[in-house]
């Protein structure tokens, strides 16, 4: 199903896409998308949707099964409390990407912005991953209590990655391909070397990754990865006095 | 279709031609109608300079007004106060759902001489302000400055725009602002941008440091009675660039400081500097989430809190210069962009007029 | 005739638990335990310190209150009662110790602090950047910059605290050696200050140059150029808030050989400040001695000037910025001391509140708050009343009767007897080795981390992330049950109104 977006509100749009996915139809392409919010929010079929042009904030919001492409950037508040699918932007994307994210995957061609997958969790076999090709900014990880983040830094921008890396992370993996300043990082996260078993799991994900933007595989997972996890799963224990 | 938004505060949308070629209304307009689900209808204003150039070297007074008393004693105070040259009604568009608006007039207004023996010419306009607004009843300034002027009122912007038909207007900057009030009600003198003399404000978020910044400014002579954060914005810029004599890159530095420990880190010379601001400046701290757009007479400035809980996204295309709560109100209205980015937390984006006129 | 007064407190032993290790007696300093035969409380003498209850190891030892019935009198309480006896017995003051103990008002527990809900959003304190760093000391009013955009400006010094919490002032002569050695780690540890009291500076201090507020009282004890300079912040005191317009008296015994050495004066002789500087007698003679000061340090320090809170203090913290000092203290009427006659303690000055309210306003009205900081004691209790200090106007407060129960102070009142049990105050070298002075900066480093987390919880809370945006923010507090006056010299809004 092709729509035009142009002009059309974000709940009419919604209304249209959600109508079509519950009679069935499976693959949806959206043209002139210009700022419309909320586009495959709380989804649950497993659907592909398709944008050309900008979409709104909480582009795929509590989504549970979709598959959205976006051909540009993209705004703030992607993958919000997102329990399954798959988002892949071709371009750059805004703050508070991924927040309580809780499975599925994110794939991001170029930077991302402030917040990135602020308090990401995993529940049993749901491991929710982000990969950002570019840059990002303050607070990556913030919260951080499961999944994977992997930060490529590949365009070469720098800084690589902002302040507070991984402040108050409590669980989950964080890969940034390159050297981070241990000022940048929280005080509650770890440095450390990669394993065999961090390799093998990266190149499962970063082949998916490259296959989606046409960056080359070999190039991508020779660089060099630090490896942040944190400290303990109880940051705070020794805070409070009863 | 209007559907009323969630409570995500408001939408700011910015546009400048850094070569001074002035651009009609209609376009920021398109740009922040493109928000309209970050407002609720209660507050839509937009600031506009270079649109009197036939009267450049004239304080343009957009005045509100509640009823033909407040006018009239305005107009008394205006009288002594300066020479009126022009006044005239605000021209407006009647028909579509903007209700009650106050009596919109202007004025294009000289000082005299005579009254700056101990003043200089802009305290005595700030001054006049701060009186108009504070003593007189039912009177609110909307905007001081030369060659500009503020337009705003109750309703979505985009009606706003209409109802001030800013298609009739040109400008080499326009800011624009979309409102979803919490703290002050949903009055005409509240909606943005909030200005003094040519510093204009809009304002995404809530300066949480309010009450220090207001009690601060009040030592200074300001008054600040408007029931709002924002105006703390346009009187600090003015006592710190204006009065201070600060540039640009140094008031930035006071609004949204650097964090102690990136202080400690700077070169020597520079780390002085900032350490001497934040000593001497820290009440003027704008603390709290916001993204603002300054706008004045030479140029724009995008800035963000200093851990950027506000969102902001900056372009460029050519000569133009833009800022937006969200990138796709700027491909609304420029889809080909040479330069698409997110300014870093308390980094300005700073646009400057290269050649006015 | 002697008055006989009965015990304030009854000292019960279960002697089914007691396996008379006579600890007890050995921790007793104040003969109020005795070993004959078994353990013998002599009720009379004591001061419910808590020495022996908490050291007897099997929890043997309780106190309580003497249940000794007084006919009721809400005018004749038994304490005034109590009183007039001793008086017609001795015909002396009544002395007493640390702070007003009586239930005046406490504004601090009538003021609330405001928090985020949607319209602005509270900052996790524990994740995110949240600064309590503070500088002590005058600013400019503006900054200006040299055409190569150096800095043209030359600010005063200014003395940095990375936390708004600073210790008292308390002499060495008050308290022990033991005690200034753990005020001094513990404020070098957490980056903040010590002070020196009236009684100089002992020389194991001599490390902690830039850490210590050393003070200059009309006694000027151990005042010499060397002292002056070996300080972070030299202090003017004019007065103090539990005896305003009161001097002070160090009895002869207190005077042994180290302190004699520490005060510059002969061992066993009474140190005595008088109540006035005899330099000051007017703002001028004040702003002469300050300056007097500053060419002796040569411009290096920052000069204070504590008073005590009474009615005028608005008008005479005024007066004192504008004799030159850099930082301004006011204290309290609940402020502690090692000795004060009673009438004075519990009666005279103001509230710190309504003084720190009352000058941070004037300052602003005239203009020149800028020029000075401002530090508030007298009673600061936990790190609420930190916050409220601050929201009110202060720079930091200042901790004396805190920092000594973190030391284990029980507050018994008897700190001009010499006798305190737990080391603190005290001179008797038996008594004073009882407070380890590391074990005691450990307990005031741990209580500072305590309030600084709690404090940058409230910060969080109130949405801002640093210190300077909260100070003199009076926009985030609200008053409870506080009358229309209180509340316009407090500056705040009652409960219940919005912006």
């Amino acid at each position: 199903m092709r729509i035009d977006a142009k002009g059309i509100h974000y709940r009419p749009l919604n209304k249209i896409i959600r109508i079509a996915a519950a009679s069935g139809e499976k693959e949806f392409e959206l043209d002139n998308v210009g700022g419309q919010r909320y586009i495959g929010t709380g989804l649950n079929d497993s659907i592909k949707i398709t944008i050309n042009g900008t979409p709104g904030n909480d582009l795929g919001a509590f989504m549970n099964g979709p598959k959205i492409i976006v051909n540009a950037n993209a705004q703030d508040g992607i993958a919000n409390t997102m329990n399954a699918g798959e988002i892949i932007v071709h371009g750059s994307v805004g703050d508070i990407i991924g927040y309580g994210m809780r499975g599925g995957k994110l794939y991001i061609k170029g930077d991302a912005g402030y917040r990135v997958g602020i308090h990401m969790k995993e529940y049993k076999k749901q491991v929710p991953i982000i990969i950002a090709g570019g840059t990002a900014g303050d607070f990556f990880g913030e919260y951080m209590a499961g999944g994977i983040m992997i930060l490529l830094g590949l365009n070469g921008k720098s800084p690589l990655v902002g302040d507070y890396v991984g402040t108050g992370m409590h669980g989950g993996v964080i890969y940034i391909r390159g050297k981070v300043d241990p000022y940048h990082l929280g005080k509650e996260v770890s440095c450390l070397e990669l394993g065999e078993e961090d390799m093998k799991l990266l190149g499962s994900y970063l082949k998916e990754y490259c296959e989606h933007f046409g960056f080359d595989f070999n190039e991508v997972v020779g660089g060099k990865f630090t490896k942040l996890v944190p400290l303990s799963h109880r940051p705070y224990g020794n805070l409070y006095v009863y | 279709m209007k559907v009323d938004g969630i409570p995500s505060g408001c939408a700011i949308s910015g546009m400048m031609s850094e070569d001074g070629r002035r651009i009609d209304g209609r376009v920021i307009i398109k740009s922040i109608a493109c928000m309209h689900d970050r407002s609720n209808g209660l507050g839509g204003g937009f600031a506009a300079y270079g649109i009197y150039p036939k009267r450049k070297d004239q304080y343009a007074f957009h005045m509100m007004y509640d009823n033909i008393e407040s006018k009239e004693a305005t107009e008394e105070f205006f009288k002594d106060a300066f020479n009126v040259d022009k006044d005239e009604p605000i021209p407006t568009f009647r028909e579509n759902g903007i209700s009650n608006p106050p009596i919109l007039w202007r004025y294009f207004l000289e000082v005299p001489e005579n009254k700056l023996e101990f003043i200089s010419e802009r305290d005595y306009v700030m001054k006049t302000v701060m009186k108009v607004n504070s003593d007189i009843e039912g009177a609110f300034v909307a905007s001081s400055g030369k060659n500009m002027g503020a337009f705003k009122g109750v309703g979505y912007p985009e009606d706003i725009g209409k109802f001030y038909k800013l298609e009739d207007y040109s400008a080499y900057i326009w800011t624009a602002h979309g409102r979803f009030p919490t703290n002050t009600p949903g009055w005409w003198g509240g909606a943005h941008p909030f200005t003094l003399l040519d510093w204009s404000v809009v304002h995404n978020g809530e300066i949480s440091s309010y009450g220090i910044n207001k009690r601060y400014l009040e030592m200074f002579g300001y008054r600040l009675e408007l029931r709002t954060d924002t105006e703390v914005i346009a009187y600090l810029f003015d006592l710190l660039v204006r009065r201070h004599k600060f540039r640009t890159d140094r008031a930035i530095m006071a609004l949204a400081t650097p964090f102690w420990k990136d202080i400690d880190r700077m070169e020597p010379e520079q780390k002085k500097i900032a350490i001497a601001i934040r000593q001497v400046y820290g009440s003027t701290l704008l603390n709290g989430p916001f993204s603002i757009i300054i706008g004045h007479s030479n140029g724009m400035i995008g800035l963000n809190d200093r851990i950027k809980l506000r969102p902001m996204t900056a372009a460029r295309k050519d000569d133009m210069l833009y800022m937006a709560s969200e990138e796709s109100a700027i491909r609304e209205i420029a889809p080909d962009l040479d330069e698409v980015w997110s300014p870093r937390a308390g980094t300005a984006v700073i646009g400057t007029l290269r050649d006015v006129e | 005739m002697e008055s006989q007064l009965p015990a304030e407190f009854v000292v019960n032993v279960d002697y089914e638990k007691c396996r008379r290790c006579k600890r007890c007696v050995m921790n007793c300093s104040f003969s109020a335990i005795e070993f004959k035969d078994k353990v013998t409380p002599n009720h009379r003498q004591c001061v419910a310190c808590h020495r022996c209850a908490t050291f007897c190891p099997e929890s043997a030892i309780t106190i309580t209150e003497n249940p000794l019935a007084y006919r009721y009198g809400y005018n004749w309480t038994p304490e005034i009662r109590k009183n007039i006896l001793k008086q017609a017995e001795s015909g002396g003051i009544i002395l007493t110790g640390m702070g007003n103990p009586k239930p005046y008002p406490i504004y601090w527990d009538h003021m609330l602090i405001d928090a985020c809900q949607v319209t602005n959003p509270s900052i996790d304190p524990l994740r995110e950047p949240m600064e309590l760093r503070t500088y002590l000391g005058a600013k400019p009013e503006c900054l200006e910059f040299n055409s190569d955009s150096s800095l043209k400006t030359e600010l005063a010094p200014q003395v940095k605290i990375d936390i708004p919490v600073v210790f008292a002032a308390m002499s060495y002569g008050a308290i022990s050696l033991n005690a200034h050695k753990a005020l001094a780690m513990a404020a070098k540890r957490m980056g903040t200050l010590m002070n020196t009291g009236e009684g100089g500076l002992h020389e194991d201090l001599a490390g902690y140059t830039d850490n210590i507020i050393v003070q200059v009282a009309s006694g000027r004890f151990g005042v010499t150029s060397k002292y002056l300079n070996n300080s972070a912040i030299v202090e003017i005191k004019i007065g103090q808030g539990a005896k305003p317009g009161i001097g002070g008296h160090l009895p002869g015994e207190k005077v042994g050989e180290d302190i004699s050495k520490t005060r510059m004066i002969p061992v066993g002789t009474d140190a005595l400040s008088p109540a006035p500087h005899h330099d000051i007698y007017s703002i001028e003679d004040l702003s002469q001695l300050i300056y007097a000061i500053k060419e002796a340090t040569d411009y290096k320090k920052p000069v204070s000037v504590k008073i005590a809170a009474v009615h005028n203090v608005a008008a005479i913290a005024s007066g004192i910025v504008r004799a030159g000092a850099d930082i301004v203290v006011i204290d309290g009427f609940r402020g502690g001391t090692g000795a004060a006659p009673m009438i004075i303690r519990d009666h005279v000055g103001i509230p710190v509140e309504l003084a720190l309210a009352a000058v941070d306003d004037r300052l602003r009205q005239e203009g020149i708050r800028n020029r000075a900081s401002i530090l508030v004691g007298g009673s600061i209790r936990q790190s609420a009343d930190v916050v409220k200090a601050i929201a009110l106007g202060a720079d930091a407060c200042i901790i004396g009767t805190a920092s000594l129960i973190a030391m284990g102070c029980r507050v018994c009142q008897k700190c001009y007897t010499g006798n305190c049990a737990w080391g603190i105050a005290t001179q008797k070298p038996e008594l004073v080795r009882r407070l380890n002075p590391e074990v005691g900066a450990d307990r005031l480093c741990n209580l500072l981390s305590a309030w600084g987390h709690e404090i940058q919880e409230v910060l969080g809370s109130l949405g801002i992330n640093a210190i300077e945006s909260l100070r003199g923010s009076r926009e985030r507090l609200r008053g409870v049950g506080l009358g229309q006056e209180t509340l316009d010299i407090l500056g705040i809004k009652h409960a219940g109104i919005g912006q």
